[in-house]
């Protein structure tokens, strides 16, 4: 801008002016760096607050679920879909590992070690945020028996897998442990 | 212009006299806190010893309900000791049915309020209200040592002299009320609050025994002032580090504002 | 708009040539901010406008941001507010800031409003430029009163139910009108909410204001230390870069010790009493309102009677509109006027007088000294100004701006 080459031309004897620009360069950017810095707390202050956080893991106890029943809890404020699956649920996913699918996954990925009865999603529909439905007992869980979307009609099977329509991705695996007292711990 | 600064530093050097000077004539106890003065910070060590006092003796009457379990982490509990501290307390919550049901208490829980409300409260204490102590240390003038004293200042009124009544400023005709306790240092001399605190009423852990710290009142009371001190202002250390900061970067950026200025200005004057 | 110097800037980059042509934007600033001519001869005082400038657009910004966590409802302000303090990040230093802003930013403009007094900055052809910058006052005032209530501590809610309570003096109507002001029979829930929502509002009114007032500046110009106007380009200097360093050096110096109150006496004007939750039933036994409206608040208590004491209150400040009119001395820097320069400190004593006066409950002695700071403060301006206008003889004025800045370093 104008006025700021008017600044830099003021007084104009050669040495003077270097050493001149340099005190302006440096004050500049001082004051920049002070600016920058006033500027975090207000920018952070839009972060989750330390309450909403304490609250970003939830722990489920798996007591009383019983073998082909789900469960869907609240966790930061999303649906988390908990199936207890049947053996047969478990063979028909695992058996499925090398079919052809938009999302690639084997059903040892998404599950842990030792607890493969326990699925654990995300229950929303990687398509648009619709929740799928198959949760309730009687309900549409589409072609492959795990999940079905109704706003667009995605598929998903026993593993979660995106099998069928539009969605892009399989249902997310949320972060999660096992504690003892057989409680999960989400998030 | 200098008088103008000087007027303005010994009016504003009264008015902050005034506002201490408020409240009991009798004179505070002498006491320093680690978290006084500029670059004070808190003892976690008072601040844990100080928690076990609330917890044993304060929190069957005070709540202290600006506090979560998970801010223990802060004052050095391990995070296993505050799931038990919280697990112990039983929290009222709707439950799977939609009941008000007592569940056991989680880390994200503030601590529990020892009656419901007010006026249970009051209905379980003579009609006092045993306030809230989050904001305790804030909430009154020089709060850590007006507490500090408040929790020694407990005298038995009969066996006050004359003088000692004089002294502090006592009416001729003052008497105590039914339920009330005489204290030096609460405003009005009577207090609903029976004497909270004794010798040897809490014990500590053996490693604050091998460091040599007794159980006497004056260091329950110091320990406990230094817990109320940290739960009504948990972000104290933080705001004096940023402030060391902020203050030195701006006292720079002053002087270069100043050389910058002077070099600007010199084919002025 | 303004006087102007030189022809029309000429911008080296394309896009802001573009723009400028379109919408002239950086010609108006470059003629406002950049080469506007401004009187050579300003002190340090000049720069506390800038500085009330910079305090408002603090107060703005963390202003929105600390809504953005804040609950306008009695049952949850006091903790929504602590909530800040504990769990949302920097919340703490956010609120701080915004809480000593406010008396910062009254720290600025009370100094702003003195500098005016001594160097007669009211005087014709300012006398607009004056009276725009006591409305500003007026809704500070407003903003900060309707500020000081939604923490929802003691201090917020006695503080509110008095102040409220003022409008009951009115005759006849006064009832209804403070029932109106709460929207209820007390302070109580939908008064919290409007206060909320005004608070909100009237600092955007208070920014459009500081325009119509730099507007005003603009027209007639700056005054200045000596109080005579420039007679021709030896008497100015452009604002950039002389003035931008020399406010931004005094502004960085203000901001210093501001910072120096948040980080370490965060709690330095305010009172414990705001830390207890608002209690209806209880009243803490001393009500003292902020630092800023003491002398307000004793000239209210020195008057023995509802009515008359609201109205000296308001009077107090009506004065100042009619200022420029109640002056009648004809030299405007106080530089030059022995015996007024006097009776400017005198009144600025009886200012610190009035704010200890309504700092300590009206008893004693303070009650005698309250009513007679009183007496002083109308006196000064209603009878000593137009006065003393008239018999004072003024001291000779230099002849330029530029031949009294030559004299001072000379000597």
């Amino acid at each position: 801008m104008a006025t700021s080459n008017k600044t830099a031309s003021l007084g104009g004897h050669g040495e003077a002016v270097t050493r001149r620009d340099f005190l302006y360069v440096a004050t500049a950017a001082t004051g920049a760096v002070g600016a920058v810095a006033a500027a975090w707390p207000l920018i952070n202050n839009m972060n989750p607050a330390a309450d909403t956080l304490a609250l970003a893991s939830i722990e489920v106890p798996l007591k009383g679920i019983e073998v082909g029943q789900s469960v869907t809890v609240k966790w930061r404020g999303k649906p988390v879909f908990i199936r207890r699956r049947t053996a047969d649920e478990i063979s028909k996913a695992q058996a499925a590992d090398k079919a052809d699918m938009p999302d690639p996954e084997t059903d040892a990925q998404r599950v842990q070690k030792g607890h493969e009865e326990w699925l654990i999603l995300v229950g929303v529909c990687t398509h648009l945020g619709c929740v799928p439905q198959g949760q309730q007992v009687g309900s549409d869980r589409g072609e492959y028996g795990g999940w079905f979307c109704p706003c667009h009609g995605s598929q998903y099977d026993t593993s979660g897998r995106i099998r069928k329509g539009p969605a892009p991705k399989n249902l997310v695996v949320p972060e999660y442990t096992f504690e003892p007292n057989d409680i999960v711990k989400i998030g | 212009m200098r008088k103008l600064l000087a007027t303005a530093a010994v009016a504003l050097a009264s008015l902050s006299g005034q506002a201490f000077a408020e409240g009991s004539d009798v004179k505070l106890l002498p006491v320093s806190f680690s978290f006084e003065g500029p670059f004070g910070t808190y003892d976690y060590h008072a601040v844990q010893r100080g928690f076990q006092v609330y917890k044993e003796v304060c929190a069957a009457c005070h709540g202290l309900s600006l506090v979560a379990y998970r801010n223990l982490q802060q004052i050095g509990l391990s995070e296993a000791a505050v799931k038990a501290i919280a697990a112990d307390v039983q929290i009222r919550d709707l439950n799977d049915v939609g009941e008000m049901a007592d569940r056991p208490g989680r880390p994200a829980d503030r601590f529990r309020s020892p009656f419901p409300n007010e006026l249970a409260a009051r209905a379980a204490n003579n009609g006092a209200y045993p306030p809230d102590l989050s904001l305790m240390i804030k909430a009154r003038p020089n709060g850590a040592h007006y507490v500090y004293s408040l929790l020694q200042g407990y005298e038995d009124f009969a066996k006050l002299t004359a003088d000692q009544k004089k002294a502090m400023g006592l009416a001729a005709d003052f008497k105590m009320q039914p339920n009330m306790q005489f204290n030096k240092f609460f405003p009005g001399h009577q207090i609903a609050m029976p004497k909270p605190l004794n010798e040897g009423q809490v014990t500590y852990n053996e490693e604050a025994q091998k460091e040599g710290i007794k159980n006497d009142l004056p260091q329950l009371a110091k320990d406990v002032v230094h817990f109320l001190a940290w739960a009504s202002e948990p972000k104290m250390e933080e705001r004096k580090k940023t402030g060391v900061k902020a203050v030195l970067f701006l006292v720079i950026l002053a002087g270069l504002f100043y050389a910058v200025k002077r070099k600007v200005w010199a084919d002025v004057h | 708009m303004a006087s102007t110097q030189g022809g029309p800037p000429a911008f080296n980059n394309s896009v802001v040539r573009w723009i400028d042509k379109r919408l002239p934007i950086f010609t108006f600033m470059h003629h406002e901010y950049g080469v506007f001519p401004t009187p050579r001869n300003f002190n340090y005082w000049w720069s506390f406008g800038g500085i009330a400038m910079v305090m408002l657009i603090i107060m703005i910004v963390t202003g929105i941001v600390l809504a953005m966590n804040y609950t306008p409802h009695i049952d949850f302000a006091h903790d929504s507010v602590q909530r800040i303090h504990r769990d949302v990040n920097h919340g703490w230093l956010v609120q701080y800031l915004h809480q000593n802003g406010a008396s910062f930013f009254f720290i600025a403009v009370f100094i702003h409003i003195f500098r005016g007094l001594y160097y007669g900055s009211y005087k014709n052809p300012r006398e607009l430029l004056w009276i725009l910058g006591v409305v500003i006052l007026l809704l500070m005032m407003a903003t900060a009163f309707m500020g000081y209530v939604l923490p929802w501590g003691q201090m917020s809610f006695w503080g509110a139910t008095v102040i409220t309570n003022l409008f009951s003096a009115i005759p006849v109507i006064g009832n209804d009108i403070t029932t109106f002001l709460w929207g209820g029979f007390s302070v109580d829930n939908p008064t919290l909410n409007r206060f909320f929502s005004l608070h909100y509002l009237l600092p955007f009114v208070i920014v459009g204001v500081v325009v119509l007032h730099i507007a005003a500046m603009h027209v007639a110009g700056s005054n200045n230390p000596i109080g005579i106007d420039p007679k021709g380009p030896q008497d100015t200097i452009p604002f950039s870069p002389y003035y931008v360093t020399k406010d931004g050096f005094a502004l960085i110096v203000f901001l210093t010790i501001y910072a120096a109150v948040v980080f370490f006496a965060p709690d330095f004007f305010g009172e414990p009493d705001n830390y207890i939750k608002a209690n209806p039933l209880v009243t803490p036994p001393h009500i003292v309102p902020e630092w800023y409206f003491l002398p307000f608040y004793a000239i209210l208590r020195a008057i023995p009677d509802k009515l008359g004491g609201v109205v000296a209150m308001f009077g107090a400040i009506a004065v100042l509109f009619v200022l420029p009119w109640l002056d009648t001395a004809r030299v405007r820097s106080a530089r030059f006027r022995p015996i007024y320069k006097w009776f400017f400190w005198v009144l600025l004593i009886d200012c610190f007088i009035l704010g200890y006066c309504g700092a300590n409950p009206p008893e004693g002695y303070f009650v005698p000294l309250a009513r007679v700071a009183t007496l002083y403060y109308f006196f000064h301006f209603l009878i000593l100004l137009p006065v003393l206008g008239k018999l004072e003889r003024p001291l000779p004025l230099p002849n330029s701006i530029a031949e009294s800045v030559l004299k001072k370093s000379a000597s």
